[in-house]
Formats: structure tokens, sequence, C-alpha cells
């Protein structure tokens, strides 16, 4: 039944931040390199959401791009359907370019303030000559209709509309082309918790409908939670964990998942205690040795601060890369 | 009742623009007493940081404060002059903004902001008001904090900047500490560190805290109040645990409802249907009215003004008024 339509291997993505040639020459400075991501692997079955959370800075964003081809991975592969997409020719790429779309985080700086809205939802129809004339606005309005917007609203520009009206606005634009795979990065972190809802509800119908598969990337853990079927935790550029959506509520395994989920405020008001995080997520250029979590890390022992832990099978249906857990100590 | 810190009675905030006259506070009341931490919350446009700023004396003209009165410890403070609430704020009542880096020169060490905004403030020595922002480092969870303190605020993370701040907003020791959304700007597990900070720190010293912010699972844990504001308009207010627990208000049962937690079950979230209203055209009668599910005729016609209700809380909202708790048809 689970039928893999994104496969992530070895994907990792360096940033060269190297002061300008003259000064590491003056400085006798080498070149410096910021792991962004590192060696991540995942598959994303298709109609499921998975998910990837984890602090700012830890590499999301950098994934998200070198799937929807925004960015060039420094090493690793990303399979569509079982087609590879890295190094692949401009024909290919272009029909494999329309089964997939991206909505971001602020759908004030997403959408282009000079364009009316009908030719910002046209806009992927008319790249891929998916449509044309009386057919693209048809279209247009019934993309509109479906997303809660009117077809009159085709004719406005996108500052007439509020926050989440601008994001309902990118998912029409998004969904214009008919893809199956949606990256969604942080789709509503810039709205406010009712108008949250109002998207999340919208996205979870059109999966239904359209049969959608979504990677869903979000700081906060009870957003995740409500969408996700599996969830991957990232630290530092490198999974910590993958986890089947529930059971990482029920069942964290790595000590990075149970400091997050600890942290999460408690609305229920169950008189949980949340525990203190220890420390900050340190510095990519620069990351501990070993395990790179292991200076936050409860647990942590000798080997933890020599070795780098690969993922292993969690026996509980995922993967955790820890020590602790590898030992029976955690 | 012991008289309260702060009371803001009928504050009404207007912004004079070229189509009229934007209000962004509509009478609102409400009182903090001392030691005590009142949350804030509401959508993007409110009125939160309005209302912060109306009582710190920061209201951007052309705003100003068209009505109402802000009193500390029963004394006026909406009508002083510049230089008396220059006084005020800093020592009397401490800022905390969301993003650190406002709040701190870049240009000076640590230890100088502090010990500058202790000596302005309270008649200490050099050397005394060097050890009291140490301790206070210290107190906020700044490690080695007597090395650290002749740092400049780009050597710390986002995390530690904030961390500046507080220790910062309370070197004076003010009575009344307005923190407006301290914690947006930082990772969510940072977040629950900071805000434990403040909330010991303001404790220990007896501080009340104004917590402005969207996170209503931080509210639900530090504030001993929350109020609930709707387009400029006070909803609700009353314990923080009925409040989450039990709202009263349609809008803050909305807002309850949409928020997805650890534990729910159910598959679609409560959605609010439409959106708040632009100050240029709030509905007349109830500001929620056209949004709301329990909606009736006098709701179009006539605005609610709070109703107090058992446990000390208090709503704006026809369902509770006078008369119709009386005839009980609605609910
Ligand atoms: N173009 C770039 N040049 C240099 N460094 C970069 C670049 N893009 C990202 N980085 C760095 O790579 C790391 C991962 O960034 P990324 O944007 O993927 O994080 P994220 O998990 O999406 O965080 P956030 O939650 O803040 O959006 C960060 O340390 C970031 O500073
Ligand atoms: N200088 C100004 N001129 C005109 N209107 C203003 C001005 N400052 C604020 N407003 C309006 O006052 C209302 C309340 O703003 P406020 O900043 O208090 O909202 P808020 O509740 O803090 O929202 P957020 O959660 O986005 O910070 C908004 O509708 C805003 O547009
Ligand atoms: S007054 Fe009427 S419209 Fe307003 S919240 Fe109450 S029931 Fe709803
Ligand atoms: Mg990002
Ligand atoms: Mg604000």
């Amino acid at each position: 039944m689970a039928e893999p339509l994104i496969e992530v291997e070895g994907l990792s993505r360096y940033f060269d931040i190297s002061k300008p040639w003259l000064n590491r020459v003056l400085e006798r400075e080498g070149k410096s390199w910021l792991t962004a991501v590192s060696d991540v692997s995942f598959t994303i079955n298709r109609g499921e959401t998975f998910a990837l959370v984890g602090e700012s800075g830890s590499g999301k964003s950098t994934i998200a791009k070198m799937i929807v081809g925004l960015l060039e991975p420094s090493a690793g592969e990303i399979r569509f359907d079982g087609r590879p997409m890295t190094g692949t020719s401009g024909a290919t790429m272009r029909s494999l370019r329309r089964r997939f779309q991206m909505i971001f985080q602020d759908p004030f700086a997403s959408l282009n303030p000079r364009w009316h809205v009908g030719d910002i939802i046209a806009e992927p129809m008319r790249t891929f000559g998916m449509a044309r004339g009386g057919e693209t606005r048809r279209e247009v309005g019934r993309l509109l209709d479906l997303v809660g917007l009117s077809a009159a609203d085709a004719g406005r520009f996108p500052h007439e509309f509020s926050g989440g009206q601008r994001q309902r606005i990118a998912i029409a634009r998004a969904l214009s082309s008919r893809p199956e795979f949606i990256v969604c990065d942080e789709p509503t972190s810039a709205l406010d918790v009712s108008v949250q809802a109002q998207i999340l509800n919208l996205m979870r119908d059109l999966q239904d409908e359209f049969d959608l598969t979504y990677l869903f990337i979000s700081h906060d853990l009870s957003v995740v939670r409500h969408m996700a079927n599996r969830i991957g935790v990232l630290y530092l550029g490198r999974l910590a964990e993958v986890a089947d959506g529930k059971r990482l509520f029920t069942e964290p395994r790595h000590p990075y998942s149970r400091m997050l989920l600890d942290a999460v405020p408690d609305l229920e008001m169950s008189g949980r205690r949340r525990k203190r995080v220890e420390g900050e997520i340190p510095n990519p250029i620069d990351p501990p040795s070993g395990c790179t979590f292991h200076p936050r890390c409860p647990l942590a022992n000798d080997r933890c601060k020599r070795e780098e832990p690969r993922p292993m099978d969690s026996g509980t249906g995922g993967a955790v890369a820890c020590f602790a857990v590898e030992e029976g100590r955690g | 009742m012991a008289e309260p810190l702060l009371s803001v009675r009928d504050l009404v905030v207007e912004f004079p623009t070229r189509r009229g006259t934007l209000r962004a506070l509509d009478r609102v009341s409400f009182d903090i007493a001392e030691g005590e931490v009142l949350g804030m919350v509401g959508e993007s446009g409110a009125g939160k940081s309005i209302t912060g700023a109306a009582i710190i004396g920061l209201i951007e003209p052309p705003g100003r404060i068209a009505g109402g009165e802000i009193r500390l410890r029963g004394e006026r403070v909406d009508n002083l002059r510049p230089e008396a609430m220059r006084r005020i704020r800093g020592r009397r009542i401490g800022m905390v903004f969301q993003d650190p880096l406002t709040s701190l020169n870049p240009l000076y060490t640590v230890a100088e902001q502090i010990t500058e905004t202790i000596r302005t403030h309270l008649s200490v020595s050099e050397k005394e008001a060097r050890e009291r922002a140490i301790a206070l480092l210290d107190q906020v969870g700044i490690p080695a904090a007597r090395r650290r303190i002749d740092d400049y605020p780009h050597h710390f993370s986002g995390g530690m900047r904030q961390r500046v701040v507080i220790a910062l907003a309370l070197a004076a020791e003010p009575e009344l500490v307005i923190a407006d959304e301290p914690t947006t700007a930082l990772d969510v597990s940072v977040q629950a560190q900071i805000i434990d900070v403040m909330k010991e720190i303001c404790a220990s010293r007896g501080a009340a805290v104004m917590l402005i912010t969207h996170d209503m699972g931080v509210i639900a844990e530090t504030a001993d109040r929350v109020a609930v504001l709707y387009a400029g308009r006070l909803a609700e207010i009353g314990p923080v645990r009925d409040v989450v627990q039990a709202a009263e208000h349609p809008y803050t049962s909305g807002l309850m409802g949409s928020i997805p937690t650890l534990t729910q079950t159910a598959d679609r979230l409560t959605q609010i249907p439409g959106a708040m209203p632009r100050l240029n055209a709030i509905p007349t009668g109830c500001a929620f009215n056209p949004r709301c599910p329990k909606v009736f005729d006098r709701c179009r016609t006539e605005r609610p003004e709070p109703q107090p209700r058992p446990g000390g809380r208090q709503v704006a909202c026809h369902l509770y008024s006078a008369e119709a708790a009386a005839g009980a048809t609605h609910g």
C-alpha cells in the first residue's frame, strides 16, 4: 500500500561562508563552510503528509528548497516517482516540475504585488501550457472557489487581502498545475490561530479530494501532530528521529525529541510541568564532535562525544540516531 | 479590596488619518493587581500592543489617548508631561519587546547598559550597580555572568540577548513589567526557558506582569488572569483556568477550539468563519456579530458591555446581559 513518491537519500548541503579572497589571504584564513543539511535520508509515500520539525536553523527550508529544485544538493539523491531529479535533462525535469509545487511561510512576500490575483493563480498553468484563454479564466474561478474565495477576486491585487486570504491565494496557485506533491514551508506560521485553523482544515480537505502528498514543515509540534502521518525530527541538519505521527508524541525515542515535546506549553492545564530545556542550538559552522546533540543531552557519554550515531531501526516503525537508545540506556 | 497596581478605565486610543479617525481601542477597562501576571491575547490587530504602548505613554503621534484614564497605584499617568512619564518608564514600569535588538544598543557593552539604567533610577555607586547587574544576569540564567557582562549584545545568541533584555527591564526594580511578545522571535525550546525565567524573577521581586502574546499555551501556563481583545474591545477577562477551559464569550470559545493541542483527537479544527473587521469597518452592535454562531437580533444593533460573571470574570456578550439572563432563552 505504501508507495514511495519521494525518496531522499544521503542528502547534504554545504554553504560557502568564507570571507572574500583578499581578506582570507591577508588574515591567513582558510575557506569556511556551514553544513546546513548532512546525510539526510527519508521516504514520503503517496497520499501521506510527511512533516519535518526542528528548531530555527536546523535545515528544514534548505531540504525543502532542494526537493523542489530551488537549490542544488552538495551530495545525495532525490527521486520523484522513481526518477532521479538530480542531473536530469531539461525536458524531463520540466514534466516532473509540473507535478510538484511549493507554498511558502510568508503570504505577504510570496505573491507578486503588481499582478492581479487571477494572473498569479494562472501562472503555473501558463508555464506548463495547461490551459488557454477562457478556459484559464474558468479554471482560476474554480480554484478561487475551492479555497473559499470567489471568482470575482481574480481581478483584485494581493494587498487587498488579509494574511489568511493571501495564503488561500497561494494555495490556489499551487494547485493550478494539478500537482501531486506540495511542499509547505511553515504555511501558517505567519497567521493567527483562528486563521490557521481555516487553512489547516482547507489543506486536509484538498488532500482528501485530490489525493495530494505533502511535505509539511513547521516548528509548531501541535500543528504537526494534527497534520502529519509521519514525522522527521531534524537537529543541526541531521535527522535525529523519524517516527509515525502519533507515536512520536506517545513514545518519543530520541532524547532531543523528548526535549522538544517537554518544551510545548500545556493548554490543557493538566498540571504537567514543562521541563526546562538546557542550552541552545549550537553553531552550525563549528558543530560539536560526535553526536551533535551531546552538549545538551542528559544521556550523553564518552562515545557520544567521539562517534556520530547512524539512524537505526527504532523498533516502532521508525528510525533513531542515538547511542543511548542503541545501547538500551534511554 | 486592595487598590490595584494598575487600573485602566474606558481607554480609547485613536489614530487620525486622511480618511477619518480610526479607533484602535474602544473603551477598554481592566486592572492588574500587585504581583499578578495578566495575559493579553487576541488576533493580529486586536489592539494588544497599543494597550501596552498607551500604558507606558508611547503612542506614536498623531495617535492619541482620546478618552478614559490609566492609574498607577491610584495616580493618573495618562496625562503626564513627557519628562514625568520618562521617569516612570524604566523606573516603575519595565518593558520587554519582541525583538531584543531594538532594546539593546549595539555600541555599548551589556555592563554599560544595565549599570547605566540602574544608576539613572537608583542612587547607588558605580561598583554597587555593577554587582547588581551581575546578580541580575546570573538570575536570568546567563552562564559566567561576571565574565560575559563586558561583552557586546551581538556576542550573545538570540535567547541570551532576550535574557539580557529581561535583566535590563528589571534593573530598576519596577512594579510592573510589560512584555510584548517576548518570545515570538525565539526558538521553541528556548521560549519555555525565557518564560520561566521571567515569571520566576518577577515573582521573586513582587513585580506584576502584563504578558502580551499570540500563544495561548504560554498564557495558560504563566498568567493568573487573561484578557481577550477583539477589534479594539475587551471580549472577556477572568481567571486563566476558567477562560481557557470554559470560555463564555463565543469569540473566546472559537479561539480556544481552533488551537491544535498535543492530545486532541478531532480530525478537524474548530474554525471561526471570516476575519476580524478592519478598524474602519467595525460592524454596529457587537463587533463579533457577523462571525458569531450565536448571534441574535440585539447583537446587530446594541453594543454589549462587559458583564460581571461568577468567579470574577467579565464577559461582553448579550448572551450574558442582564435581561437575556433573566429571559434565559439563548445559549
Ligand atoms: N544561502 C545561505 N548561505 C549561507 N547559509 C545559509 C544559507 N541558507 C541557509 N543557511 C544556513 O543553513 C542553516 C539551515 O537553514 P534553514 O533555513 O534550512 O533552517 P530552517 O530549519 O528552515 O530554520 P527556520 O525555522 O528559521 O526557517 C542555517 O544555519 C542557515 O543560516
Ligand atoms: N500608527 C498607526 N496608525 C494607524 N493605525 C495604527 C497605528 N498603529 C496601530 N494601528 C492600528 O491599531 C490596531 C491595533 O494595533 P496593535 O499593534 O495594537 O495590534 P496587536 O493586537 O498588537 O497585533 P499584533 O498581534 O499583530 O502585534 C491595528 O488595526 C493597527 O492597524
Ligand atoms: S453579543 Fe451576540 S454576536 Fe456578540 S458574541 Fe455575544 S452572541 Fe455573539
Ligand atoms: Mg525555514
Ligand atoms: Mg502587537
